[in-house]
């Protein structure tokens, strides 16, 4: 250990870097790429949502706002919670607004995990699960989700890996990086086990609106399970908002309670801004928001089609925006294989493995490009897969 | 219907892209959407294809410009009449028949203010039934056929991110 590192609390040393952050500094150097690498619509946010900001900043809206946000933003949320998902919350005790779904998160797990305590976190996942856990001081348990079982997370799944330390289940429905939606009796299965068990689900569901294939079903929703699930939601990807960072939370009064106590230290509240733009997105965002998951949907059918045709198997995604194609056919490895398609035809996707151990084999391509970007990246796969066999 | 209509909103967004394209894109069968772009091209649905140009660009000179004109209905023919002999000439690049303070809108293309002053008072103003014109001429455009003609939005994304 040298210099400083002694210094560093030994949770954040042992945290290792990120998979992504490699092949970003990689990839930013080279020109000419088309980037299938991007976690974030392609669209920019639409323009009634960006007015709104602009007036609101015209008239003076530059003050914190209440920790828990703006009681007009959460009174909409209460109201469309009621209306897509039929569940009630309380504007007051029962919601709060955080900086994105990112910073929820690390809310959720901070305000209930115990040093020691054991999450279950199904595999391939979202970069942070893993590494907030630890911040947290929880023990990450994951679970693998294989293609031949269409990524699907099982009450079988949980019901093993259980032990007297789990206190958490992670869910994230729809899936990044693997665009797997999880079916209604699947979660059915999982809240029986997770009753039996008297686990928290911690429900990142950021990307509902974004299904394609059935209805998305809320696990907050399901009988028994609003109580004791932390459900996790924002605005940059049903709006494509990611850079203004809103998120909420919704769930019962003593979690929000709990994670508004540690928001109201370290973040105070979210930016007033978008906030009053994130009001905007659900008074009036509705239109724009379903023109743009059509384009998703056309988009992931022709990502599907092109990566089997190429003889990359890929299982067919229900939501989100990624498609998640097997890659072992070519005899490389995520990374390698990244990696040479990145240098030689000029494509920028991302390793599985960088999603977890699980997501080896893969690599994540995400389909929120322009389509003559997109089509232009799958010709080149195309050419240096068959270059490559 | 439902695909008709989703053929019709990508051939409005480019109308370059193949069969082959959509069908990839609506997941329907490539000879199914040939099919039935042949159709909606015979039932007029699909009345040509154009490529938007943005002459500005060009060292050509072009003028363009609105017509406000004021006209008096006919029995049973109404506006049409008069409309039909406004777009039949080929300056006449669009005719829309308004409510509010006048009837027709003419949008009118020529090589100089001039030539189209010249058509306003020779073949407009003078057209029967015509009572009056008001001539507006566009100083810059825009937007032309909802595409911002130079967008000053870039991609602005980081090449990877999670």
């Amino acid at each position: 250990m040298s210099g400083w590192q002694k210094y560093l609390n030994s949770t954040v040393r042992d945290i290792p870097p990120s998979g992504i952050r490699r092949f970003f500094n990689l990839a930013a150097e080279m020109d000419d790429v088309i980037s299938l690498g991007v976690g974030e619509p392609d669209f920019v946010t639409p323009w009634n949502i960006r007015e709104a900001c602009v007036y609101a900043l015209e008239k003076g809206y530059t003050n914190y706002t209440a920790n828990q946000g703006l009681p007009a933003l959460r009174q909409l949320l209460s109201i469309y919670l009621k209306e897509r998902y039929n569940l009630e919350y309380h504007s007051q005790r029962e919601l709060l607004v955080t900086v994105g779904v990112s910073e929820a998160l690390d809310l959720a797990l901070r305000a209930v995990v115990e040093p020691g305590d054991e999450v279950l976190i199904p595999e391939p996942c979202f970069v942070s699960y893993v590494p907030c856990t630890a911040l947290a001081g929880g023990k990450a348990v994951p679970l693998a989700t294989k293609p031949e079982n269409n990524f699907q997370v099982t009450a079988e799944m949980v019901q093993q890996a259980i032990t007297p330390c789990t206190k958490v289940l992670f869910l994230c429905n729809p899936n990044n990086p693997t665009g797997a939606t999880i079916n209604k009796q699947n979660l059915l299965e999982i809240s029986e086990v997770v009753k039996q068990h008297d686990l928290i689900v911690i429900s990142d569901e950021i990307y509902d609106r974004l299904t394609y294939t059935g209805e998305h079903t809320c696990f907050a929703s399901l009988p028994g399970m609003r109580e004791r699930t932390i459900l996790l939601n924002g605005f940059s990807k049903t709006y494509a908002m990611t850079g203004w960072r809103v998120g909420y939370a919704a769930s019962n009064p003593d979690f929000i309670a709990a994670m508004t106590k540690i928001h109201q230290y370290t973040m105070l509240c979210a930016p007033i801004t978008a906030q009053m733009a994130a009001v905007e997105a659900l008074q009036n965002g509705r239109r724009a928001m379903l023109k743009m998951v059509e384009q998703y949907d056309r988009r992931r059918r022709m990502v599907v089609n092109a990566f089997n045709e190429m003889g990359l198997a890929c299982f067919e995604p229900g939501g989100a925006f990624y498609a998640f194609p097997d890659i072992t056919s070519t005899g490389m490895g995520s990374e390698e294989f990244a990696e040479a398609l990145l240098k030689e035809a000029k494509v920028a996707v991302i390793p599985g493995n960088a999603f977890g151990q699980s997501g080896e084999g893969f690599v994540r391509c995400s389909y929120a490009t322009s389509l003559a970007d997109l089509t232009e990246a799958l010709k080149r796969i195309a050419a240096f897969v068959s270059r490559i066999r | 219907m439902q695909t008709d209509k989703a053929i019709l909103e990508l051939l409005e967004q480019n109308c370059k892209v193949t069969p082959e394209e959509i069908a990839a894109l609506l997941g329907v069968d490539a000879r199914e959407v040939e099919r039935r772009i042949e159709k909606l091209e015979k039932n007029g649905v699909i009345s040509g294809y154009q490529a938007m140009i943005n002459w500005d660009k060009m060292e050509e000179q072009k003028v363009n410009a609105l017509i406000e004109v004021k006209i008096t209905p006919q029995r049973e023919v109404g506006f049409d009449a008069v409309a039909e002999r406004i777009y039949r000439f080929p300056e006449v690049h669009s005719v829309h028949l308004m409510s509010g303070d006048y009837d027709l809108a003419v949008f009118l293309e020529g090589r100089t203010m001039k030539e189209v002053a010249q058509f306003v008072s020779s073949r407009l103003a003078t057209m029967e039934h015509v009572l009056s014109t008001a001539t507006h001429f566009v100083l810059k455009s825009y937007k032309r056929h909802g595409r911002i003609l130079e967008d000053k939005e870039k991609e602005r994304r980081l090449v990877v991110s999670p």
